[in-house]
């Protein structure tokens, strides 16, 4: 049995940890208690040994999905030759004064069915398999209607109103019930860690969580200032940014996945459960051109502090607590998605060596304090050693934006944003926020214009090139102007981006290189690379052919709007990590340079 | 209780952990800081809460030298090793007891549970305080454990 395609997946979530749900109803991956914890259903990467949660009619259905407005709250509609059922799912939010007056469950999954019209044979399958699928717990009840599961200190709890028996070996539970018109059925799912379970209770109680949870997000998505013509694209965008945050520390992980194929049957396939920081600065700059100055602040707090134990070296991924050393581990367990193996846990990149999250920190700073925020003494002056060790290190090799696995180069996307670091120093400088040795900074500064200019430019090309004295462009190099580091509209620029479309296009997509990176070739187009070139074409006064593109962008989507890391340029299927914080950023900020265009 | 003995071994030895905390953050081996912690009790202001913190440790740490010295007093007789298994007894309390009820008794830290409102806040120790790194829990018992010592081995008892 194959997984349904990536782009079938919903997500729900509640800021420590989100589930994806097929459209047929199923949770085929969540990981409890954090994103980056072992697995509870993992059959989107072993439909046979991953463990799954299943609520569908029986027999053929056609299926239409939604999120309820500007929420993370999902309903699915199934229409069957006799009737028609509604299944909401959701993991309860409300706000913390309120759950501070009633005891939630560590993290509990609420799933509603309801027969909308006609009648209904509904089947449920529940079969958690612990440890990426490794553990099939034995599944006891406590009294009818309670089920519970454990591994060590973790416990599953399931209560529902509707019958439900032990499989073979008490390894599953099964059943089936014929729904009427007006009737309605419960799940609550609910986890506990190394502390007595909570129960919720089901019923009217149920209705109100998800109610709540609801007036919660919708609260939330209050807040958004984007008022362009593509208010719901954004509004979803940025509702998977926040889902895909961790509130307790204030990351954003890359995506709630791991090792779904950036080629179905490849080897590209990495565990994205943590914190980047090569989009830092443009992840900021969504949050506060939104107006989610708080999740702004509270995600540069986390790359401030969190990454304290590396400074004045700068990691490029690091946990959710800011754990710098994620062992990368083989899963041969699971046999991945539509068997690409490998399935991996960890990721390797964390030992490399990428310069340009010295630009992201340093750029997310001055974003910060140049719109009035500000800083303790302590980390002004951990931004003073972070330019201190970019003047120590720019002339060495790094591995690049792209993680490539293929040795170090000089790139000149890394030396750009090392410039950039030193010049958001210099204007910090400047502005008074701190103080820096102007002439150190300013002299190396300059000496990496010199450098980027004189050999991350290929005159004969006449374009910016992916590496120093190289003839291969890079669709990185499209973040230069958005960085501020030359104008989109000069003629270098203009050059370099005719390049890379002649050499990485594909209709309105692009890849990120065609260089061999070590790796067996073969990937999808890179969902935010598109996006770059949306925004890039709109400060090159090409507003048109802007507006066409990000529409075609915008519609490689899936039904609820969601975005994998790369798109099949043929079929425009999701590929890679779902669904990914990088694209979504980069919709969000393409979307806001058109509307501050159309306002100019 | 030898009480002049007690305030100077005391001393030393609160600053030897400080020290030995301190320079743990320093160099990475740790992000915990617990003069932070304490001074954000007081204050938001981080600049603030660390110079408050590093005072209430040291106060701290002097009045935990009497329970070492009454404990010593109790064995009646003093000795580094004895010393330095009280302060892995303490390390260890604080660690596996202490943090995970940090949150709920520091007023600008969140706990594990909390959320999707955004942390503007301190992020929990959890466990052995491992989410301020793996490292946390030796780091802090070498720290007690070199307290301990100092105490034990330097503290003269009342009745010599």
């Amino acid at each position: 049995m194959l997984p349904p395609p990536i782009a079938d997946y919903a997500v729900i979530g509640d800021c420590r940890s989100a589930a994806l749900i097929s459209r047929e109803g199923s949770i085929d991956w969540l990981c409890l208690p954090r994103f980056d914890s072992p697995s509870v259903f993992a059959s989107i990467l072993d439909p046979d040994r991953g463990g799954r949660f299943l609520i569908r009619p029986t027999g053929p259905s056609t299926v239409v999905r939604r999120y309820i407005e500007d929420t993370n709250v999902l309903e699915t509609t199934f229409t069957t030759a006799s009737g028609v059922l509604r299944t909401t799912d959701v993991m309860p939010v409300d706000s913390e004064a309120a759950k501070a007056r009633e005891l939630w469950p560590d993290h509990e999954i609420l799933r509603r069915i309801e027969c909308l019209a006609g009648e209904v044979q509904v089947q449920v399958l529940f079969a958690p398999r612990f440890e990426y699928g490794r553990i099939p717990p034995r599944i006891d009840s406590r009294r009818a209607g309670l089920f519970y599961c454990e591994h060590g200190a973790r416990e599953l709890s399931l209560a529902t109103d509707m019958p439900l028996a032990a499989g073979a070996e008490q390894r599953t539970l099964a059943g089936a019930e014929r729904l009427t018109a007006g009737g309605r059925r419960y799940f609550s799912m609910t986890y506990a860690h190394a502390m007595p379970g909570v129960l919720a209770p089901l019923g009217a109680e149920a209705d109100r969580r998800i109610e709540r949870s609801i007036a919660w997000w919708q609260e939330w998505a209050a807040a958004c200032r984007y008022q362009g013509p593509y208010r719901q694209a954004v509004m979803r965008s940025a509702l998977v940014l926040k889902l895909l945050s961790y509130s307790p520390s204030g990351a954003i992980i890359a995506a709630p996945t791991t090792s779904l194929p950036e080629k179905i049957g490849g080897v590209r396939n990495w565990d994205y459960r943590y914190c980047w920081l090569r989009d830092a600065s443009l992840t900021l700059r969504a949050l506060c051109d939104l107006g989610f100055e708080v999740e702004a602040e509270s995600f540069l707090s986390w790359l401030l502090h969190a990454t304290h134990l590396t400074w004045p070296r700068v990691r490029m991924v690091y946990g959710v607590f800011g754990e710098s050393k994620l062992a990368e581990r083989e899963l041969t367990s699971l046999s991945g998605y539509q068997d690409s193996r490998r399935v991996r846990i960890g990721n390797l990149a964390a030992e490399q060596l990428q310069l340009d999250t010295y630009g992201e920190l340093l750029e997310s700073a001055f974003v910060w304090l140049s719109r009035g925020g500000t800083l303790d003494r302590a980390s002004r002056s951990n931004l003073v050693e972070l330019g201190r060790a970019v003047c120590q290190h720019w002339r060495e090799p790094d591995d690049g934006i792209w993680e490539r696995r293929a040795g170090r180069r000089h790139h000149t996307h890394s030396k750009v944003m090392c410039w950039l670091a030193l010049d958001r120093l210099l204007k910090l400088h400047a502005s008074g926020h701190l103080r820096v040795p102007e002439q150190d900074f300013s002299r190396e500064r300059d000496a990496l214009r010199v450098e980027i200019e004189g050999r991350g430019f290929n005159g004969r090309l006449g374009s910016y090139v992916s590496a120093f004295d190289g003839d291969e462009v890079d669709a990185s190099l499209l973040v230069l102007p958005l960085h501020g580091y030359t104008a989109a509209d000069s003629s270098r620029m203009r050059s370099t981006c005719d390049r890379i479309r002649e050499c990485l296009g594909v209709d309105s997509l692009l890849f990120r290189y065609r260089e061999s990176d070590g790796l067996p070739a073969g990937e999808g187009a890179f969902g935010i690379c598109g996006f770059w070139e949306t925004e890039c074409r709109v400060l090159q006064n090409r507003r048109a052919a802007a507006g066409r593109q990000f529409e075609d962008l915008l519609g490689m989507a899936n039904d609820l709007g969601l975005f994998a890391e790369e798109i099949d340029p043929h079929t425009h299927a999701a590929l890679g990590n779902f669904p990914q914080a990088l694209t979504h950023v980069g919709l969000i900020n393409a979307a806001l340079t058109l509307e501050q265009a159309d306002r100019a | 209780m030898n009480v002049t003995s007690i305030v100077l071994w005391g001393f030393v030895a609160t600053i030897a952990l400080t020290t030995i905390m301190a320079v743990s953050h320093g160099v990475g081996l740790t992000r915990i800081s617990i003069p932070f912690l304490l001074g954000t009790i007081i204050t938001p202001n981080r600049d603030r809460a660390l110079v408050t913190g590093v005072a209430f440790h040291i106060i701290n740490g002097w009045m935990f030298a009497f329970l070492y010295a009454a404990i010593l007093e109790a064995f009646g007789r003093t000795d580094a090793w004895i010393g330095a298994g009280i302060g892995f007894a303490q390390a260890l309390f604080v660690l596996a007891v202490g943090m995970p009820l940090l949150p709920g008794v520091h007023p600008r830290m969140v706990s594990e549970y909390y959320g999707p409102t955004p942390n503007r806040r301190l992020q929990p120790p959890g466990f052995m305080a491992l989410n301020y790194w793996r490292q946390t829990p030796i780091v802090t018992i070498a720290a007690h454990v070199v307290y301990g010592a100092i105490i034990g081995g330097l503290y003269e008892l009342a009745s010599n």
